[in-house]
């Protein structure tokens, strides 16, 4: 199968060089890399430009509400384990109207994969400051500036025990399409704040900036197995802004343990007649 | 004082500070009644507090089926002297106080010992005699309760065995010795013969004892959901503890989540995903559960939703109850889309209501919901073990692997006569499609298209006049004709039944149209009652009569008669009785 055969017959109506279009190309490409049947993967969109990618993505999809990406996910892969799940988000979604959400899926290890398109800005909404957005941006809800500084989403994901700590960069797109293969090969929550450029609205973080300060931590030998070390990493951001895993580890995912998986994913379970006569005695 | 034997037909109610064991010992008060063939329906009040507070558990039993609880109260514990402060009054003539003499707090002076049977008795040294401890003490009023009452002993003792049978035989003989010496003690200190109130059992089948909540919960497993996520709130908690105590046994899925915003959308991608899925919760978290209700409507994901009532706003009254909540469910959410609300009357009704609920819900594929209350939700009743033969699990327009392979473009969200559409899950083959909070076209791409946008809306609002064809109707109890007619929906159904054998008594003709399935709202058969009603009288337990105001808005008919309670509390039937009786007089 090749990316193309993904698309739907609708073209993604982003801006054109906008960070979406190397996301979404990463994403198709990660997705036939792995040779995953399209029919056998849901994914659950957020709202905003991100969101919008439920139109040009051919496979099962679940367009949620603003912030709500993740719970639906959680909630498709319960009741079938044998699918692959992602939830695909904004940094408003994510930090802001979802960060409840986002907090919980890190700490309970659900098996499914969460990416972030961080453009640190809201931007279907023509452009107000958003959680991760630079202190000192001039938005149309902080025309002097935001006051306090961005909130950083690896220490954050790190903090709340997620088990696959990872960040990319839209412009990158092959290393991107690498990462999510291992997010979605990784056994638990697998979370990428993707980096990306808003050409329309975000004149700070634009590709030129990232471009610049964007750099492989992994090939430059950085080990992605203590999170002592991913904490410290996760803390760089300036002249130079690592990319790759920041922490990855093996611990069984909330899935791969609940006690009613036993006769297989509950969307195979058969639905004829419990039966009440032992719950009807006990209350005797 | 002479009072005229009574034998099956009491109240027994015992208080006291929370802490005291005072719902374990009213439960099995309930339970061996009923394991004598009797009826009971008890009632317990509580304040929003762990330790501290004063609790109340109050049985009404029977010969005949008992559908509320009464105030004119016959034997009473009183485990502190609170209870005689605030409960002295409802003591009917002729009733009996049970109290622990040797406790110096307790001061019973105030009681007038001709008009009423006091029985003193050393709850706590003869808990301690026994072997137990001081807040065993209510075992021993349990004991004596039955000694007075000269009921049955041996239904107590295997009671306590199997309460106790899990701790060992050393604790259940400790509990049995305990309950037994309140139970000698009053027959040997005290001439129970001359006790007018009696209890006898009678030959009877087999007979739960339950609440709402756990009939809701049962009523779950035997739809077969799967799935259920919520975030606990009082008084819905206790259906998620029961489906998660089930959780293994039945293959059920039971995640506490973070919030009630994940609860339903997680329960929605779970659905998504093709099992049967439910979530839950009070007023207060179904306020945040709101957003995703619409999405429930316009992706056309079926949910089953419990709203448990409690009296709000905001935290209002944790553990009381009100019927507050039916106009915010009817229009909670942006937009326009279908939902049916079932409102149960009783345990029975929310079993097969819930049953029902998960079937609707798939047929349709819309939000159902069971809205329930405090009341009936933690009030046990006794009932005989649900009909479960004729259950069927109806999952309406699912598309099979086969069918999928006829269809060249599998249309999710195809226009059709009923507005239902067919609908594939993850993981079918050609199948694909997506579930869109964006107004959307055949297929579920977004589509802003004028054209498309109204007929999505009115594919959405057709399936509920197709589910309205199978809808129960509202019940009518009582004669067909009568000089009063009462109007209600959910759980004041037993006040009112109860008031009605009152009315009975006293030969006032009455009868009473109950709404379970309340909406949409069930407009001919409530005008056709009205019309035909000589005096009518609406019983709600909120301020603003809600379901009057969805009976002016669907039949133009405005209920003057309104009973209103919004203290709290659950009607009681003297309650209703005293206004039918006012009607009547003018």
């Amino acid at each position: 199968m090749k990316p193309e055969e993904l698309n739907t017959p609708h073209d993604p109506t982003w801006c054109p060089a906008c960070g979406n279009f190397g996301i979404w190309i990463a994403l198709k490409k990660a997705i036939t890399e792995l040779n995953l049947d399209p029919n056998h993967v849901a994914v659950s969109y957020g709202i905003g430009c991100s969101g919008n990618e439920n139109n040009f993505v051919k496979t099962y999809a679940f367009h949620s509400l603003h912030g709500r990406a993740l719970p639906p996910a959680a909630g498709i892969k319960f009741a079938n384990d044998a699918l692959t799940v992602l939830a695909i988000g904004g940094d408003g979604d994510a930090y802001g109207e979802g960060g409840n959400h986002f907090i919980h899926a890190c700490k309970n290890n659900y098996d499914i994969t969460y990416l972030v398109h961080d453009n640190q800005l809201y931007s279907l909404t023509t452009g107000q400051a958003s959680p991760t957005s630079q202190k000192g941006m001039a938005t149309t809800t902080t025309p002097e500036g935001i006051i306090e500084d961005p909130l950083n989403p690896i220490s954050l994901a790190l903090a709340a025990n997620a088990t696959f700590v990872a960040r990319g960069f839209s412009g990158r797109a092959d290393h991107l399409s690498g990462l999510i293969k291992q997010a979605i090969q990784h056994k638990g929550f697998s979370f990428i704040d993707i980096l990306q450029n808003c050409v329309t609205f975000n004149k700070l973080n634009t590709f030129q900036f990232f471009n610049q300060r964007i750099y492989d931590m992994n090939a430059e030998g950085y080990e992605a197995n203590d999170r002592q070390k991913a904490h410290a990493k996760a803390m760089e951001w300036g002249d130079r802004i690592p990319i790759g895993i920041f922490y990855q580890e093996e611990k069984p995912s909330y899935n791969s343990v609940v006690s009613q998986k036993r006769n297989g994913t509950l969307v195979e379970q058969s639905l004829e007649k419990a039966d009440l006569t032992p719950n009807f005695e006990k209350m005797v | 004082m002479s009072i005229k034997p009574t034998v099956n037909d009491l109240n027994w109610k015992i208080a006291g500070e929370a802490g005291y064991g005072i719902k374990s010992i009213g439960l099995m008060f309930s339970k061996i009644c009923a394991r004598g063939g009797l009826h009971i329906f008890d009632y317990s009040e509580y304040p929003s507090l762990i330790r501290g507070g004063h609790n109340t558990y109050q049985v009404n039993v029977g010969s005949e089926e008992k559908w509320s609880p009464k105030i004119a109260v016959n034997l009473l514990v009183a485990l502190d002297q609170l209870t005689i402060d605030l409960h002295k009054d409802e003591l009917e003539e002729g009733g009996g106080l049970i109290y622990d003499n040797e406790d110096k707090k307790i001061d019973v002076s105030v009681i007038d010992a001709k008009k009423y049977n006091l029985f003193p008795i050393p709850l706590t040294k003869l808990a301690e005699a026994a072997g137990g401890k001081k807040v065993m003490r209510n075992s021993v009023a349990l004991g004596a309760s039955v000694g007075l009452i000269s009921y049955d002993f041996e239904l107590l003792k295997a009671m306590i065995k199997d309460e106790f049978r899990r701790k060992g035989d050393e604790i259940v003989d400790l509990n049995i010795k305990i309950a037994e010496a309140g139970y000698n003690y009053v027959r040997d200190n005290f001439n129970v013969e001359k006790f007018p109130f009696k209890l006898k059992p009678i030959k009877g089948p087999k007979q739960m004892v339950l609440t709402a909540n756990e009939a809701i919960g049962m009523g779950a497993i035997v739809a077969g959901c799967k799935f259920m996520s919520a975030y606990p709130m009082t008084p819905f908690t206790s259906i998620l503890h029961y489906l998660a105590a089930n959780g293994e046994k039945h293959n059920i899925l039971v995640k506490q989540t973070e919030d009630e915003i994940s609860a339903i959308t997680m329960a929605l991608g779970a659905s998504f995903a093709g099992v049967r899925a439910m979530t839950g919760t009070s007023g207060g978290g179904f306020s945040l559960m709101v957003e995703a209700l619409g999405l429930s409507g316009i992706t056309e994901t079926p949910i089953v939703i419990a709203e448990v009532m409690r009296p709000g706003p905001a935290t209002g009254l944790p553990t009381w109850t009100e019927q507050s909540d039916l106009q915010f469910l009817i229009h909670a959410s942006q937009g326009e889309f279908p939902r049916i609300i079932i409102a149960p009357g009783d345990v029975r009704e929310a079993f097969y209501a819930t049953q029902h609920a998960f079937n609707l819900a798939e047929k349709y594929q819309l939000p159902v919901f069971i809205l329930s209350d405090k009341f009936i939700s933690e009030s046990n009743k006794s009932e005989e073990f649900f009909e479960t033969d004729k259950l069927k699990i109806e999952r309406g327009a699912l598309v099979s692997d086969v069918e999928l392979k006829k269809i060249k473009k599998f249309k999710r969200y195809k226009f059709t006569d009923t507005g239902i559409s067919p609908r594939s899950i993850p993981g079918q083959p050609g199948g694909m499609h997506n579930a869109n909070s964006d107004e959307h076209d055949e297929f579920g791409y977004s589509s802003e298209d004028a054209e498309n946008r109204a007929r999505m809306v009115e594919k959405r609002a057709l399936k509920i006049e197709e589910a309205q064809k199978e809808l129960p109707d509202p019940v009518l109890y009582g004669p067909e004709n009568s000089d009063v007619t009462i109007i209600s929906w959910g759980s004041t159904k037993g006040p009112i039944l109860e008031a009605m054998k009152l009315c009975e008594r006293d030969k006032q003709k009455v009868n009473f149209l109950h709404i379970a399935y309340v909406f949409p709202f069930p407009d001919e058969k409530v005008k056709a009652i009205i019309r035909k009603a000589k005096n009518i009288v609406l019983v709600e337990n909120n301020f603003t009569a809600q379901l009057g105001s969805l009976i002016r808005e669907f039949t133009g008919e405005e209920i003057e008669n309104k009973l209103l309670k919004y203290s709290g509390r659950q009607f009681y039937p003297s309650e209703i009785q005293g206004y039918i009786s006012d009607i009547l007089k003018n």
